[in-house]
């Protein structure tokens, strides 16, 4: 049985039910990596909160998601919350916004351990201080002492990390954890979960819109467009074999070398126009 | 200038404080006995600011004002907040009709004056210092719901309270660790603010002679003695006046001052 089983998720928002996930089927073995690309808008981050049951109160989930045998769709919010943080955790986007401005870093960490293991504050932060330096960052019993605002953007990146990976959970979605960090800190980020997510075995479904990301931290891709998913497979059977227009587009704008100096450089509307999906859609 | 702000409310609200708690144990003379022989005298000495037109201590009785003013000022800013903040962050959290029902109602409440609650109260059971407490207190509920709302509001629509879900904890967990502590600075700020409110009502009320009843001295009814005595002794109306001032704007600069510091986001990195 695979960890993550998603059948036909469809979600859509307010009274007008518009749909922003149209019929989304994957599934994830345990310790596998699954990449989610996708433009803007693609219903990505709406399939991982849906996944995780914490979609906002506007939204309507229909479909089935099972995380190890459980059905997360329609699921009490008591259920939920002893699978989140326990079995499935999630990394954030915005490390400026995901942290509590008014809570120490460590204690933060801590939180987890603390509501679903019952840690005391003791034993609780010398694994907050061991997990804070595994993901990387340098005098680890500071930073557990330090306000979010007192940190960078790269050590709160790390740090919501350690918060996503510290009660080893079985699941990690990350929504796009490198987009707000410029490109130095964004590949130590990468190669830090790269490393936690081999040493703990946990699943991975890693959102981002950048391939080249996502083919250097995952196994299998799903390229999303428009609420639907148009490619699946494996990163290498993407670059080589790609069968819609959309994800053809996508490859060529990824592999620059291949195009000569002078020439112009490939864009997604080369393969797959603008007008095409407007006149699919109606 | 921040930094002005909360020292100089902090210097004044410790006077009245300070006055206060001296006020429990000493006073220069006797707050309520009648000296007939000692009537509105010009300030000197042994009284400081003069005597009134029973021939008691002015700066005595202003003494004890600041006690009642200070009393009135933590109970009713304290029924107000403890009944308050929980129902503006049940509002904001639960949402929906809970919402709606206990907005509506905070604006029913809001709507009726507190002046006019306490001449109700007063009628009921009589004018004193208790009914004034609860009358402002009862009417200042609706400001601490308000913000407390808006304030839990804000804090359910960031990453920091998804991520908080996200890690399994409940609605309770995220409202006590995340919600309160950060809608903290608010609550402090309304505290403050409300606490200048609860002075200014106080001293209004027992202008009118609908809280704390005579001999008892607070600022408001030392306010309507002087002005039977406007022309001849207009001295005697300017110490309330200026008590009544000072407290209101140092508990105002106080609060200001304190949104400032209790901020940890503008706090300066050590």
């Amino acid at each position: 049985m695979s960890l993550l089983e998603v059948r036909d998720l469809r979600v859509s928002f307010g009274r007008r039910k518009i749909e922003a996930v149209r019929g989304v089927d994957f599934e994830i073995a345990e310790g596998q990596r699954l990449g989610v690309i996708g433009e803007s808008g693609s219903g990505k981050t709406v399939t991982a909160l849906a996944l995780m049951g914490l979609l906002p109160d506007n939204a309507t989930a229909t479909g089935s998601v099972r995380l190890r045998g459980n059905e997360i769709i329609g699921a009490p919010e008591v259920a939920l919350a002893r699978l989140r943080g326990d079995a499935v955790s999630m990394v954030f986007q915005e490390p400026m916004t995901a942290l509590d401005p008014t809570m120490r870093v460590g204690r933060q960490v801590a939180e987890v351990l603390r509501l679903h293991q019952g840690a005391e504050s003791g034993p609780a932060r010398d694994r907050v201080v061991s997990m804070l330096a595994e993901v990387g960052l340098t005098d680890p019993t500071r930073i557990a002492d330090a306000y979010p605002h007192q940190l960078s953007g790269g050590q709160r990146q790390r740090v919501v990390l350690a918060m996503a990976l510290i009660n080893s959970p079985d699941l990690v979605v990350c929504d796009e954890p490198t987009t707000a960090l410029d490109v130095t800190v964004q590949a130590l980020v990468l190669q830090k979960l790269d490393e936690v997510l081999t040493a703990s075995g946990a699943a991975c479904l890693f959102i981002s819109h950048d391939l080249a990301v996502v083919s250097q931290v995952c196994d299998r891709v799903l390229v999303m467009l428009d609420g639907e998913v148009v490619e699946a497979g494996t990163v290498a059977e993407l670059f080589t074999d790609a069968t819609h227009p959309y994800t053809r587009g996508l490859v060529a704008t990824a592999r620059l070398e291949l195009t000569r100096p002078g020439q112009r450089l490939p864009t997604v509307e080369d393969f797959y126009a603008p007008e095409a999906r407007l006149g699919e859609r109606a | 200038m921040k930094r002005a702000q909360l020292v100089t409310g902090l210097v004044l609200v410790s006077a009245v404080v300070i006055t206060a708690i001296v006020a429990v144990f000493w006073t220069p003379f006797d707050p309520v006995r009648v000296v007939a022989g000692q009537r509105l005298l010009p300030p000197g000495w042994p009284h400081v600011l003069g005597t009134d037109g029973f021939g008691i201590d002015i700066a005595s009785r202003l003494m004890v004002g600041a006690r009642t003013i200070l009393l009135v000022g933590i109970i009713s800013v304290g029924v107000a907040a403890v009944v308050g903040v929980p129902l503006g962050m049940l509002a904001g959290q639960a949402g929906g009709w809970v919402d709606e029902v206990v907005m509506r109602v905070s604006d029913v409440v809001y709507a009726f004056p507190a002046l006019l609650l306490a001449m109700l109260l007063a009628a009921i059971y009589g004018g004193s210092t208790a009914t004034a407490m609860i009358a402002i207190g009862v009417a200042t509920i609706p400001a601490f719901a308000r913000v407390a709302r808006a304030g839990t509001l804000q804090v359910m629509a960031s990453d920091f309270v998804l991520a908080a879900k996200a890690s399994g904890t409940s609605r309770w967990g995220v409202a006590r660790r995340h919600v309160l502590p950060n809608i903290a600075p608010l609550i402090g700020v309304q505290a403050s603010v409300g606490f200048a409110m609860a002075i200014l009502a106080e001293a209004a009320l027992s202008y009118l002679g609908l809280a704390t009843p005579r001999p008892n001295p607070t600022w408001g009814n030392m306010l309507r003695d002087a002005q039977n005595f406007l022309f001849v002794a207009p001295l005697q109306a300017l110490w309330p006046g200026l008590a009544i001032a000072l407290a209101v704007l140092g508990f105002n600069l106080l609060g200001d001052g304190l949104r400032d510091y209790l901020d940890p986001r503008l706090r300066e990195v050590p």
